[in-house]
């Protein structure tokens, strides 16, 4: 036992001098990050980012160690020769018009596009191996995937990582957007990550939190990038994504406040030991802009600035690998707090009662400057009894228009006016102060056409029924209650022997 | 020494009958030496909830019970944790007041939604899959597997429904059975089902080593359990619903056996009479354990040697030294432009390849030129040449 040892130390050595056969250098790094973005619609995103970057060439044969790389992924890149593989299963929709642009938007379903190496000869049955493998490894239906709903794009989905010549032969991409995303997606996803779901920023991804949002899209991204400044070495960088939004409504009332806890039902307690970088990064544009309205707690020690997606933003950084950071709580509950709510009014609205009383909204709203402001009510039509039409029912119904009673700034203050004085025009509404001047406008009265029953509908209904009823009704009647009875005829009355008489005067046989 | 001979023989004799009494024991203990799980639920739709979380309770209990998931086949024909009509996202409850989500953290569905079909059901069984098939959706049992299959849904006299659109009948799965067996796919088989009519599902079964367990005999409908306000459905069926609770009470060491499981769910609870169907296996069920289909084989050797791991750390300093000077030589990369604007423009499209016209078009082609010389004579032949 002792002298074998020495002997494998031997062997293993003699292995290694020859070629890399044997191990990999364990050269790669993890960082992850979460930004947190409040929406303009009260919402909240989150988005994690875990990036494993391998400084490994895996063209070559027979790698064998794998240490923060997923063995899973590996494996594949070595045998499919893939160059750049992108994969990402959502549930939902961004809505750009209120959230604002993304990060990284993927389509409803499961999305899965592809760069193989000029290296392959037949692309499509990699492509369809490939697929099915992905489908063992995710969970998810993507053996659906053949060449009915496979496209090869000829000018868009150009390499995100290194790539000297595009040639589109080597690209497939193809989409499923009936493909369902639940927990059997996340599950595997999550066993990919180094630190699996035990320590760091995946601690806060559990699926019952995680699925009950407006959008969910987690992705997998792997693609080649340059390993140092000069770019003269291929380092292969593994991206996961996961975007959640998480709606007002659903998870609370309507109140803006939002913390760690709130959103994902835990807090951060401590970093990955395997990332370099543990940062959680929260968007505190609003800060400093009209009175303080978000609060951010606990109150952060360092920002960034940069120009993001076109607009200036402020983050703050929360880094987990500051010691600092967790060792006052032993926890981090990372909250965001709206100081001041942004619009205060007040609406008052008294809904309608068939017969007894009209709608009555009323609202008190202060209007920006320079902007349009647009209130609509949806309505539905109704039916009447036919008795409470007009006798034109065609030419509508009439809705009262609307009232605007409004305080204007004046350009110049007034003076107050006394009553007895000044001409009638100017003493109309009673002001108390001269900055501003109330007036009361009204909008056009609205005409509505209600469905008309057609009122000619009961006389026609009438005259059918019966013509059917005499017809129909009467005909059997007859038929089933009429009895004949053979009728003997007359021998004649005084008519008949006059006529006779005079027929046998003409000579004529009688009748 | 006589007295010594004496109580020699008479030891030898104890040890021989004592050897003899464990290797009849031995003959009588199940020869498996691993277990698979085939658990299906034919059912789509919301309303047929209940059906799905039958299949998950299975599935929760079988990995607790040591199975792991590559050894089990989880077939779901729909997706309720996530159905935008359940109110409790990523959960599936099988109580009512949700006290027990059988969902979990840790599922692993390996055919879901439009894959739950007959056609890969029986592939599943018989092995007969397409070649690109990861390992997860495969049942790679052999010789020497027990193997649990359960199915529920909605079924009749002598077939089962698979997501309203197709059905599986009793000979068919009786047929796949045999297949199995010929092709030596497995040691001993439980087959649970749990729909109405369920026992028709097991009356044509031919092949040895089969026991079978149904919910309700023919003609009688298995009933569901308890209807939840929450969610507004259904949650469990009446049998898996007792099933479950007898199986809460196993753990792997534990020697109940199959007599125990005959007696679950009584007429008085279920309202249909549960049967089962044991002539076509070898064993007396009373000494055939709950584990042993329910449970997964572990044989765990402990050893007292350490092992030293130290050796490789210095290669790998050498061998990353030689990748650094052999990178240094190449030139600078680029990252390809997203979108090239110029370069678009002015590509040309790619040709399609030309292929000769087909036979089809040669001879209707051939067809109307003979016509036509047929009809007005050679002479216009010059004409064309």
């Amino acid at each position: 036992m002792a002298a074998a040892m020495p002997l494998a130390l031997l062997v293993l050595l003699l292995l290694g001098r020859k070629g890399w056969c044997l191990a990999e250098p364990p050269r790669d790094s993890l960082r992850e990050e979460l930004v947190i973005t409040p929406l303009p619609s009260g919402d909240v995103a989150a988005t994690f980012q875990f990036r494993t970057r391998w400084d490994s060439e895996l063209q070559r044969e027979g790698v064998s160690h794998y240490r923060l790389f997923p063995k899973a992924l590996g494996q594949l890149i070595s045998k499919y020769s893939l160059r750049e593989l992108h994969l990402s299963f959502t549930q939902g929709f961004w809505r750009t018009r209120y959230w604002g642009p993304p990060f990284l938007q993927a389509p409803s379903g499961a999305e899965l596009w592809v760069w193989f190496q000029d290296t392959v000869t037949d692309v499509d049955k990699s492509w369809k191996e490939l697929s099915n493998v992905l489908s063992g490894i995710f969970c998810a239906s993507l053996n659906f995937i053949d060449s009915t709903n496979t496209v090869t794009p000829t000018a868009s989905f150009k390499p995100l990582g290194l790539a000297n010549d595009t040639d589109h032969y080597f690209l497939r991409y193809a989409v499923l957007p009936r493909e369902v995303v639940c927990t059997e997606n996340l599950t595997p996803w999550k066993k990919l990550l180094p630190c699996s779901s035990k320590a760091g920023l995946s601690v806060l991804l559990k699926a019952d939190r995680l699925f009950h949002t407006s959008y969910h899209s987690q992705a997998v991204h792997i693609r080649p990038v340059c390993r140092n400044a000069r770019c003269t070495s291929i380092s292969w960088e593994l991206r996961q994504t996961l975007s959640v939004v998480f709606d007002a409504f659903i998870t609370g009332q309507g109140k803006k406040d939002w913390s760690l806890f709130r959103m994902f039902s835990r807090t951060l307690t401590e970093p990955c030991p395997l990332a370099s970088e543990s940062r959680v990064y929260v968007d505190i544009t609003n800060y400093n802009q009209d009175n303080e309205t978000l609060e951010v707690n606990p109150p952060p020690t360092t920002t960034y600035q940069d120009v993001i997606l076109g607009t200036r933003k402020i983050y703050a950084i929360y880094d987990l690998l500051d010691t600092a950071m967790i060792n006052n709580s032993r926890n981090l509950n990372i909250q965001l707090k709206w100081k001041r709510p942004p619009e205060n009014g007040y609406i008052h609205y008294q809904p309608a009662q068939d017969r007894l009383q009209p709608h009555l909204l009323e609202m008190l709203i202060q209007l920006p400057a320079n902007s349009v402001t647009k209130v609509s009510i949806q309505f539905e039509r109704a039916l009447l009894k036919w008795t409470e039409y007009t006798p034109d029912p065609n030419h509508g119904f009439y809705v009262s228009p609307s009232v605007l009673s409004a305080l204007v700034p004046s350009v110049v203050a007034a003076k107050p006016v006394d009553w007895e004085e000044s001409p009638l025009f100017n003493s109309l509404f009673p002001v108390s102060d001269g900055s501003n001047y109330f007036v009361r406008l009204y909008t056009e009265p609205l005409l509505v056409n209600l469905p008309t029953p057609d009122f000619s509908m009961p006389y026609n209904v009438i005259c059918l029924t019966c013509t059917v009823v005499a017809v129909c009704y009467g005909s059997f009647y007859n038929l089933l209650t009429r009895t004949f009875h053979i009728e003997e005829p007359r021998t004649g009355g005084l008519a008949k022997r006059l006529a006779n008489l005079i027929r046998r005067a003409r000579g004529v046989p009688p009748l | 020494s006589n007295n010594i001979c004496f109580i020699h023989l008479g030891a030898t004799v104890l040890g021989a009958y004592i050897f003899i009494i464990d290797q009849a024991e031995q003959f009588f203990r199940s020869g498996h030496t691993n277990n698979w799980a085939v658990l299906v639920c034919t059912s789509r739709f919301w309303f047929n909830y209940r059906h799905v979380a039958n299949t998950l309770s299975v599935y929760r209990s079988v990995k607790r019970l040591g199975i792991p998931d590559s050894h089990i086949v989880l077939m779901l024909a729909d997706d309720m944790a996530c159905n935008p009509r359940n109110p409790k996202p990523a959960t599936v409850f099988s109580h009512k007041n949700m006290e027990l989500n059988v969902y979990g953290d840790d599922v692993e569905v390996d055919y879901r939604s439009y894959e739950v079909t007959v056609e890969n059901f029986l592939r599943v069984l018989t092995g007969r899959i397409p070649p690109s098939t990861p390992r997860s959706k495969r049942l790679l049992s052999d010789d020497r597997s027990n193997i649990l299959i359960y199915m529920t849904g909605h079924g009749g006299n002598g077939f089962l429904k698979f997501q309203d659109s197709e059905e599986i009948t009793n000979i068919e799965l009786a047929d796949a059975f045999e297949q199995m067996w010929q092709k030596r796919r497995y040691n001993e088989l439980l087959f649970i089902i749990d729909t109405c009519q369920g026992a028709s599902m097991y009356e044509r079964f031919y092949s040895p080593n089969i026991m079978a367990l149904a919910s309700s005999q023919v003609g009688e409908d298995s009933l569901s359990h308890q209807p939840d306000p929450a969610i507004g459905v259904h949650l469990m069926d009446r049998y898996t619903f007792y099933v479950l609770e007898f199986l809460e009470e196993i753990n792997p060491a534990s020697q109940t056996n199959m007599n125990d499981l005959f007696q679950v769910c009584p007429k008085s609870l279920c309202v249909s009479t549960p049967g089962h169907r044991t002539d076509l296996f070898q064993r007396d069920p009373k000494n055939v354990l709950i584990t042993d289909f329910f449970g997964s084989v572990r044989k765990v050797e402990i050893t007292t040697e350490t092992i030293n791991l130290q050796q490789g750390s210095e290669i790998m300093e050498s061998s990353y030294k030689e990748d650094q000077m052999d990178e240094e030589l190449m030139e600078p990369l680029k990252y390809a432009e997203q979108l090239p604007v110029a370069q678009i423009i002015h590509q040309k499209p790619k040709l399609k390849d030309w292929h000769p016209p087909g036979g089809f078009i040669l001879g209707l082609w051939a067809l109307i030129i003979m016509v036509f010389f047929k009809t007005y004579g050679i002479k216009h032949m010059k004409f064309i040449f």
